[in-house]
């Protein structure tokens, strides 16, 4: 067999398809704190816990009403994105003048909130969600095996992306939100609504959390600490990518998927470390990021 | 909240300070901190319930001893050896906690088991798993009840060896609790005839076990062992499932778990697992009527810990009032010379080198078919006794055993 330093180049393939995998997951994380900070300059320390939100709700509907995973792939979202609407109506409007620092503490509060009470009602040890039959079972790809799921995560995930980074660039929709957070007065004047685009924004950004929220309720532990750790990482590889780039976000958080899939095969103990070590680096050499307009 | 409860337990403390002392129990108070993980991976298995069950030790025991008051103070500890350490040294230095109980992770037990020993204090870690706690770790200031990692690779692993799981990869939190077990492991796997080809390890915690998992089946092992624990263990298990890691003929190993993660886990996914345990609530008679006690005030069955915890706090309070003092020195030598007997071990004894050597279970988790009930979830398979559960003393790298 051919070997790469050492290792297999079967299984190489395997851990960057898996890399790919989970770079999806960063992909539409990140891209959710890209739209919402570029679009509204808010750093949501929140999307973690509204991402675990999704995941929680899509299990909570299934053992309280049966609601099926398919039903909950669009209504976890709408739930938890009308959630986020009130958050941004309520708290973040309040604050919207002041400086950035103040949305990060009042989101960072508001997911300890969240967190904490549900920590309180539904424990740590995770939430049983099964897996809908039609995915059972997988692929055998020669160098390894693809559970369909995964398969499926990748597909729909890139595909939520590249939808969003469509209407945002290359609508008129998408004219009017990056033209209402440029001048608000000027949009006013021309009769838009520019309060609500703000509070539809940060809701749409929230929905894509519990999004992949729900992706991620059968194949892993659900918990109300679920998103606490996930958010670091997401946060590092929003700064890789540049502030608030929304196609800088989507291939940053491929690129970290990969980079970290490759470091647990050489050096698994750095595995936790090495997306905040590019981090560093790029922030050293381009301090606005991969993707970012230089300032 | 914790914070406005600990402002509130410490300025009722520092009144009750300034009544009388007795000669023996230092300021007529004999004072227990719980310190535990509250919030975070280790919360279910030990937590707020873990403090229950020491309110209900210290209920049953009468609420006083020899008169003197019995006050609980608890905290989070975040799993942060830090954090803790702090903690620690301000109920040792400010607020005259005379016993240190509840922890969890090793890391964490490690570094408070130095700040008792500086203080001369006592402290009964019941969470933690690392066997080097009465190893190299040991004190004459702690003592290390439930289990450690001895037993669970002397339980788990050997079995899995005598049915013919010869190849081992093992899976490693890479902390000091799972390095402890990898090495303990790996002794008894390569004692047994077999041998560990590969040992990966893993950062704690870690949500996406997929590439691991992944090395696992290409490493041509025929046991893929899990050295790790809570949430690490059951995403573990769940993606070993879904990757169909035993389809293709490997054996999967969980060498630490908890009746809260099998519960999280449910009998669907878990079935057949073998595990260790120092304690099972449906064991016995008195193990259920307790149990029952239990579930009363927390809707929870009990873990290990939860039984341990209220064991221990039992015996130190038993110890309390037998020497009439409450001395780190005094009290673990009373307690060294009674032997346990309850609802938690029987003929349990308290080593020098601080180990509480009972009989352990070698168990399975049941068939959707065989449990009839959410919370029954084991067949005990095996009664590991004592003396051939823990590490013999003669293995000992404790100071307090080589010095002799």
């Amino acid at each position: 067999m051919t070997m790469i330093l050492g290792v297999p180049v079967a299984v190489l393939f395997g851990q960057l398809l898996l890399g790919v995998i989970n770079g999806a997951f960063y992909a539409l994380l990140s891209l959710g704190l890209a739209v919402i900070f570029g679009l509204l300059k808010i750093i949501n320390f929140a999307h973690g816990a509204l991402y675990m939100l999704g995941a929680l709700v899509t299990v909570v509907m299934f053992d309280a009403f049966g609601v099926n995973y398919w039903v909950s792939l669009f209504v976890a979202p709408l739930l938890v994105g009308c959630f986020g609407v009130l958050i941004e109506y309520f708290l973040l409007r309040r604050i919207a003048h002041e400086d950035h620092i103040y949305s990060l503490l009042l989101t960072f509060g508001v997911a300890l909130l969240i967190q904490g009470i549900l920590t309180n009602i539904y424990g740590v040890s995770g939430l049983r969600y099964s897996m809908p039959d039609v995915f059972s079972g997988g692929v055998n790809l020669g160098f390894m095996f693809l559970p369909y799921y995964r398969a499926w995560v990748i597909v729909v995930a890139l595909l939520v992306c590249f939808g969003t980074w469509f209407m945002i660039e290359k609508t008129k929709l998408g004219s009017y939100l990056r033209a209402g957070t440029e001048d608000s007065q000027l949009m006013q004047g021309f009769g838009i609504n520019v309060p609500l685009l703000v509070s539809l924004t940060y809701g749409f950004g929230v929905m894509l959390a519990a999004f992949a929220g729900v992706l991620a309720a059968p194949i892993y532990s659900v918990s109300p600490v679920m998103g606490g750790n996930l958010l670091i990482v997401v946060f590092a590889v929003v700064v890789i990518g540049g502030m608030g780039s929304i196609a800088g976000a989507v291939i940053t958080g491929l690129l970290m998927g990969v980079i970290e899939g490759l470091t647990k095969v050489f050096y698994p103990e750095g595995s936790a470390a090495v997306i905040f070590l590019v981090m560093v680096v790029v922030l050293l050499i381009r301090p606005s990021g991969l993707f970012g307009k230089e300032a | 909240m914790t914070i406005m409860k600990k402002l509130l337990t410490s300025a009722i403390a520092s009144t009750l300070l300034v009544g009388g002392a007795q000669a023996a129990i230092s300021d007529n108070t004999v004072k227990i901190g719980y310190l535990a993980d509250m919030s975070g991976t280790y919360r279910d298995l030990a937590g707020p319930n873990g403090e229950v069950a020491l309110k209900m030790a210290i209920e049953d025991f009468g609420g006083t001893v020899n008169g003197a008051k019995i006050e609980v103070l608890s905290s989070d500890d975040r799993n942060s050896p830090d954090v803790a350490s702090s903690t620690v040294r301000r109920w040792l230095e400010n607020d005259q906690v005379d016993l240190v109980a509840g922890l969890v992770a090793s890391s964490v037990s490690i570094a408070v088991t130095n700040i008792l020993k500086e203080n001369d204090r006592l402290g009964i870690i019941s969470g933690s798993a690392a066997s080097s706690i009465t190893n190299e770790h040991c004190s004459p200031n702690h003592i290390h009840y439930v289990y450690d990692t001895y037993p669970l690779a002397n339980g788990t692993a050997s079995a899995v060896v005598k049915e013919g799981g010869d190849e081992w990869f093992i899976l490693t939190a890479d902390y000091a609790f799972g390095h402890a077990l990898e090495a303990d492991v790996t002794r008894v796997v390569e004692e047994n005839g077999g041998k560990v080809l590969q040992a990966v390890r893993h950062p704690f915690p870690t949500s996406d076990f997929s590439s691991f998992i992944l090395q696992a089946q290409s490493s041509g092992a025929n046991v893929v062992a899990l050295a790790n624990a809570g949430a690490d263990t059951t995403n573990a298990i769940t993606t070993a499932g879904e990757f169909g890691l035993t389809q293709s003929g490997q054996t999967l190993a969980a060498l630490l778990l908890f009746l809260t993660d099998v519960h999280a886990l449910g009998v669907e996914s878990a079935q057949g697992i073998q595990l260790t345990t120092g304690w099972y609530w449906d064991m016995n008679e008195e193990a259920r009527a307790w149990s029952d006690r239990f579930y009363e005030k927390t809707n929870v069955r009990p873990t290990m810990v939860h039984a341990g915890v209220y064991s221990s706090t039992m015996q130190y309070l038993n110890a309390v009032k037998a020497t009439g003092s409450d001395d780190a020195q005094t009290v673990r030598k009373q307690m060294m010379d009674t032997p346990i007997n309850d609802m938690f071990a029987k003929n349990g004894i308290i080593r020098e080198d601080g180990r509480m050597v009972h009989d352990m279970y070698l168990a399975q988790v049941k068939t959707p078919e065989e449990s009839t009930g959410e919370w029954d979830l084991y067949n005990i398979v095996r009664t590991i006794p004592a003396d051939e559960a823990y590490r013999p003393l003669s293995e000992s790298k404790c100071s307090l055993v080589t010095k002799k």
